[in-house]
């Protein structure tokens, strides 16, 4: 033990003896200041649509370093003058590079960020004067570009790395830019390139020599890879026009892939206030806009489905055996038990499946839901409550579908436990829970959710993964998403199709005919989501055509009333935008109506 | 057992105690250097500060565990282990993303990770099963026991993606060593590590650009060789001089003869494989008739390691992450600056070899203040040392060190118990490997393994990790003559 300890120690001594006494290599580039390591900033990568459409490009700019250890005599008043800001101003931001809590990577010897963004008339006198002030630096940047001011919550946007990612990555540092929401944080890593690295040398008066060691240890930078999305722009530019004024949101999915063609939120705001240090004037003015703009309702609103959830509940008794297709239920305005009422509207008596779809019966799915949960096969209503629950959730609600984005709604789906903790354990009855069967009560989902249910029915029996990602275009990275069956058989599709059918197309009445179109058939649903905060929500989701679908979407405008009224007849106009290209002349009188229509809970 | 009173401060090797406040001052004092810049506008606590709160924390543990019974660390030794394989294993799925590892428990402001405390716990444990009654490590079922009880650590520190930590506990096969494991087994260890360099650093030089590269042919002739000799000792001398190491000349020079005048391309590679595993199977054969077990032993091992010289590559590119493989390769000089691995060290090259002989003064270093040598006050503190003290400070830490370690050698032999001594020696090799494997990566000798230079570095868990395996230690010394066994 005690040879080893004492060879270790001598190995160590002869190298340092080496390092320190005998060899001048070290000694030579050590004197101050010798290095300067200059990054190289990839070009981060574009944004395409489906079609090939460039949405997201690169615009120059250009942020002011300076080096501390350098900027001794600096003419601080001129400098000032010239990047347009005052002496209390600079004083102050050299105090916050100084800070080592605010600024973690801060040293004297390495470039710090002074001024970011400064404007092309700024950059050209400064680049001019810039001999005057030694250790002010001109560090070239990329700033993000739209072509069109729309899909801000899908795209996000980039700004200064925070101080935590700063601490916990080492890829980052202060100053760098970095995806803080949508696309752009989903798909960082593959955007934002790799830095490259120069380490130049310079002599003792400042001026730069030439590369170290010839460049062996220079790394060039890797440009960032460009991103192909599913979206289709001018279908989100569409509907975005559509939903001005109004709160609510859109989704349209490709259902044979999952594709996300369109997700509009409304309020939202223009891409182009997020970049750069125009962000700092309206990001607070965003956030505390009460309307507020930043949410992005597709994927985190959270609202009852209300009558759209009929269709999952007919699936389900169908498939558990519960009903058959031509299962009739009496109505005589709404369903009463003893004291119990829960109203329904005037329509024909008794409905069959399909037409209780048509005509979205309340009366028809309480009476179902009840024999369900009540049937003594499953031994308990608790046990009961379980299988309708699992069939919920294999349609995608009540979890994150798992889109491609940073952040997700999960929606609400209530288990067994809930009730049991509601109304203690075996007390609760099929009647304290039939609201469910209607879409109201503790259900809750998101317009994606929505979307994707009208996606699995179009599919009849599984969906996608929906997502926003269509290909990562110079890389050979394949892309795939989840496909995930609903465990309900595809016969089981048919009648529930036809009464989505004749909600839309049948002479004799249906709760959606204003989106009916002369020349594809529209398959779809109503829905109406009781608010407890004010008028209620108008929903509808739809898909077509009907033989090969080839679109299914879901919209949802707030405090809009009947599902009739407006949501349908925007999913109609989308759907016609989408598969014909543009809005038939005699429609036209629609689209002006809606996108001339306000609906906003403050102008009321 | 009776137990004879003995006034525990006393007792306290006071030589070992100086030692590690003289290390703790040369820590503390490089750590304010390095943190060091007289501009800025201080807020909050410095390193420094947070370094001296970490050695009071330390200072108070270290006196607790003095006036614990000593007894107790024998009794708890397996339940203190116990305790903490499950901390590695829920730490594993606890702890948060860091850099790229999974080793630090974060509970509120303070940032612990499990893997430092694992040293002692399981420098407890060897003991006490190394000091078990019927225990001797020629017995293969001990062995095993030992072995396994040291690789668990391992494995579960591998999971959370902390290399170098897990590595240290590998040092404690030295404590075997020192307990009676066959020079054998070490022999072979070592030959296994110098393979598997050997292979890859002239793994890209083929032999006449295509009949097999260098790294592989000179491995298997080493084995080879190896093999000749043991056969040599185990009696088989006049026929390998007589006929084997003509046959095996021969062959190869039938080979080069092929390769030179025919189209036959020969490599030189398989020819070595050929020969050493024809070698391996007459001895396989002749030990079976013989009933001989060296002869099967020396056969299996032919094998063995020519197998081992052929997966060399697999291992390297497919069981080592690539930011592992990138530091090898630049430390083997293979690649010169892939991922600013190489970079790094010579920075710190840079600013250990700017310090000169005498050093350019506390507080008046600049490469280690350029932010250029990474990790600074923890992994690279070495670097402030050899540039602000020069050569004579670092020699001195360094004879520092080589005194805490002979005094701790020294105190480990004149332990009475087995346990004891085992434990004492587990600290030894534990503080060597940590030493070893920091200076020697600051200094360019080591590839880039991230674990810290004990009772120097900056960090809390480090500190109090290497404090209470010390003080454990200190404890079994000054209370030996207590204990009759």
């Amino acid at each position: 033990m005690l040879s080893i300890i004492v060879v270790v120690m001598l190995t160590f001594i002869i190298r340092l003896f080496y390092l320190q006494i005998i060899s001048d290599e070290y000694k030579y580039y050590a004197k101050d200041n010798a290095f300067l390591e200059k990054t190289i900033y990839p070009s981060r990568g574009l944004i395409y649509d489906r079609h090939g459409e460039l949405l997201v490009y690169n615009e120059p700019s250009y942020d002011v370093m300076i080096v501390m250890q350098e900027a001794k005599n600096l003419d601080t008043l001129s400098l000032c003058k010239i990047l347009h800001i005052t002496k209390a101003k600079f004083d102050e931001r050299i105090r916050e590079i100084k800070n080592k809590r605010l600024n973690p990577g801060y040293s004297r010897y390495t470039p710090q960020l002074l001024v970011s963004q400064i404007s092309v008339e700024e950059y050209g006198e400064l680049q001019e004067k810039l001999f005057k002030f030694q250790g002010i630096y001109i560090q070239p940047r990329t700033l993000r570009g739209y072509t069109y001011q729309n899909a801000a919550n899908i795209l996000g946007y980039i700004n200064e790395v925070p101080k935590k990612v700063v601490e916990e990555n080492d890829y980052y540092k202060a100053g760098d830019y970095i995806g803080i929401s949508g696309i752009e944080k989903q798909y960082e890593e593959l955007l934002r390139g790799e830095k490259g690295r120069e380490i130049l040398l310079r002599n003792s008066h400042g001026r730069i020599v030439g590369n170290y060691s010839d460049g062996i240890y220079d790394i060039a930078s890797e440009k960032g890879h460009d991103l192909q999305l599913t979206i289709d722009m001018q279908l989100q530019r569409y509907g975005e026009f559509l939903m001005q004024n109004k709160i609510g949101g859109i989704v349209a999915i490709e259902p044979s892939t999952g594709e996300i063609l369109a997700a509009v939120s409304s309020p939202s705001y223009l891409p182009s206030m997020m970049v750069g240090r125009k962000r700092s004037e309206n990001y607070p003015v965003l956030n505390n806009d009460p309307n507020r703009p930043l949410l992005d309702r597709c994927l985190k609103g959270r609202y009852a489905p209300g009558s759209t959830f009929k269709t999952v509940n007919a699936l389900t008794f169908l498939q558990e055996d519960i009903i058959r297709s031509q299962t009739c239920f009496g109505c005589r305005m709404g369903y009463q038990v003893g004291h119990f009422h829960l109203g329904c509207h005037n329509h024909r008596s008794p409905l069959n499946l399909s037409e209780s779809i048509q005509h979205s019966c309340n009366a028809y799915y309480c009476y179902a839901f009840r024999n369900m949960l009540d049937n003594p096969k499953y031994g308990s209503v608790s046990a009961a409550f379980e299988v309708w629950k699992n069939h919920v959730v294999a349609f995608g609600f009540g979890y994150r579908l798992g889109i491609d984005m940073p952040s997700e709604d999960r929606g609400y789906i209530p288990n067994s436990l809930v009730y049991d903790k509601l109304y203690g354990k075996n007390r609760w009855k099929s009647l304290n829970i039939v609201s469910l069967s209607i879409g109201q009560g503790e259900v809750t989902a998101t317009p994606a959710q929505i979307a994707n249910l009208a996606a699995a029915i179009a599919n009849k029996g599984y969906w996608y993964t929906p997502h926003f990602l269509k290909s990562v275009m110079d890389a050979d990275t394949i892309i795939t998403f989840e496909k995930h069956n609903v465990n309900v058989d595809a016969h089981n599709f048919e009648p529930i199709i036809k009464g989505m059918e004749m909600a839309v197309n049948a002479t004799d009445g249906g709760t959606a005919r204003v989106a009916r179109l002369d020349s594809i058939v529209v398959c779809g649903k109503t829905g109406t989501a009781q608010n407890p905060h004010g008028k209620d929500h108008s929903v509808f989701m739809a898909f077509a055509p009907k033989d090969n679908p080839r679109i299914a979407i879901a919209v949802l405008v707030e405090n809009a009333g009947f599902g009739a009224t407006w949501a349908a007849p925007i999913a109609s106009l989308m759907i016609e935008k989408y598969l014909k290209g543009n809005i038939a002349p005699q429609r036209q009188w629609l689209e002006d109506r809606i996108s001339n229509a306000v609906i906003l809970p403050n102008t009321q | 057992m009776p137990k004879r009173k003995v006034h525990i401060y006393k007792n306290i090797d006071w030589q070992t105690n100086l030692f590690y406040v003289l290390l703790l001052l040369v820590g503390w004092l490089n750590i304010y250097s390095a943190d060091y810049n007289p501009e800025i506008v201080n807020e909050g606590l410095t390193k420094a500060d947070l370094q001296l709160i970490w050695i009071g924390v330390s200072a108070l543990s270290a006196f607790v565990i003095l006036t614990i019974d000593s007894e107790v660390y024998q009794i708890f030794a397996y339940l203190i282990y116990a305790l903490f394989i499950v901390i590695l294993i829920a730490t594993i799925f606890l702890a948060p993303d860091i850099k790229g590892s999974h080793s630090w428990l974060v509970l509120g402001p303070i940032r612990i990770q499990p893997a430092e405390f694992a040293k002692f716990a399981t420098a407890l444990a060897l003991a006490k099963l190394m000091s078990s009654y019927d225990f001797t490590l020629e017995k293969p079922r001990c062995l095993w026991k030992s072995i396994g009880m040291i690789l668990l650590p391992v494995v579960l520190i591998i999971l959370q993606r902390e290399m170098g930590s897990a590595l240290v506990f590998l040092s404690l096969i030295l404590v075997l060593y020192r307990e009676g494991l066959p020079h054998v087994v070490m022999l072979i260890g070592l030959l296994f590590v110098v393979l598997f360099v050997f292979v890859l650093r002239f793994g890209d030089m083929q032999i006449a650009d295509t009949l097999g590269s260098w790294g592989l042919f000179g491995a298997l002739i080493l084995v080879l060789l190896i093999g000749l000799v043991v056969l040599s000792l185990k009696g088989w001398q006049k026929i390998i001089l007589r006929y084997v190491l003509g046959g095996i000349t021969l062959i190869f020079l039938l080979v080069f003869v092929l390769n030179k005048w025919t189209s036959l391309e020969i490599k030189y590679t398989i020819t070595a494989l050929a020969v050493t595993l024809i070698l391996g199977l007459s001895s396989f054969v002749y030990g079976l008739l013989r009933q001989n077990k060296g002869l099967i032993l020396v056969s299996l091992f032919l094998w063995t390691m020519s197998a081992y010289c052929y997966s060399v590559d697999y291992i390297f590119d497919n069981m080592l992450e690539y930011h592992q493989q990138t530091r090898v390769k630049v430390l083997l000089g293979l690649e010169n600056d892939p991922m600013g691995v190489g970079y790094n060290v010579n920075q710190s090259k840079i600013a250990i070899g700017s310090g000169g002989f005498f050093g350019k003064g506390f507080l008046e270093g600049t490469q280690t203040k350029l932010n250029y040598v990474p990790e600074q006050v923890t992994d690279f503190i070495f670097c402030n040392i050899g540039e602000e003290f020069g050569f004579v400070g670092s020699v001195a830490v360094l004879l520092l060190y080589l005194f805490f370690l002979f005094r701790l050698v020294t105190l480990a032999e004149r332990q009475i118990s087995t346990f004891n001594r085992v434990y004492g020696y587990c600290v030894v090799s534990i503080f060597l490997f940590h030493i070893l494997v920091n200076i020697g990566m600051v200094i360019g000798l080591m590839p880039v393994i991230g674990i810290p230079l004990p009772l120097i570095s900056y960090g809390g868990s480090s500190l109090l990790a290497f404090t209470i395996l010390l003080f454990i230690f200190i404890k079994l010394d000054a209370s030996r003559s207590e204990r009759m066994f």
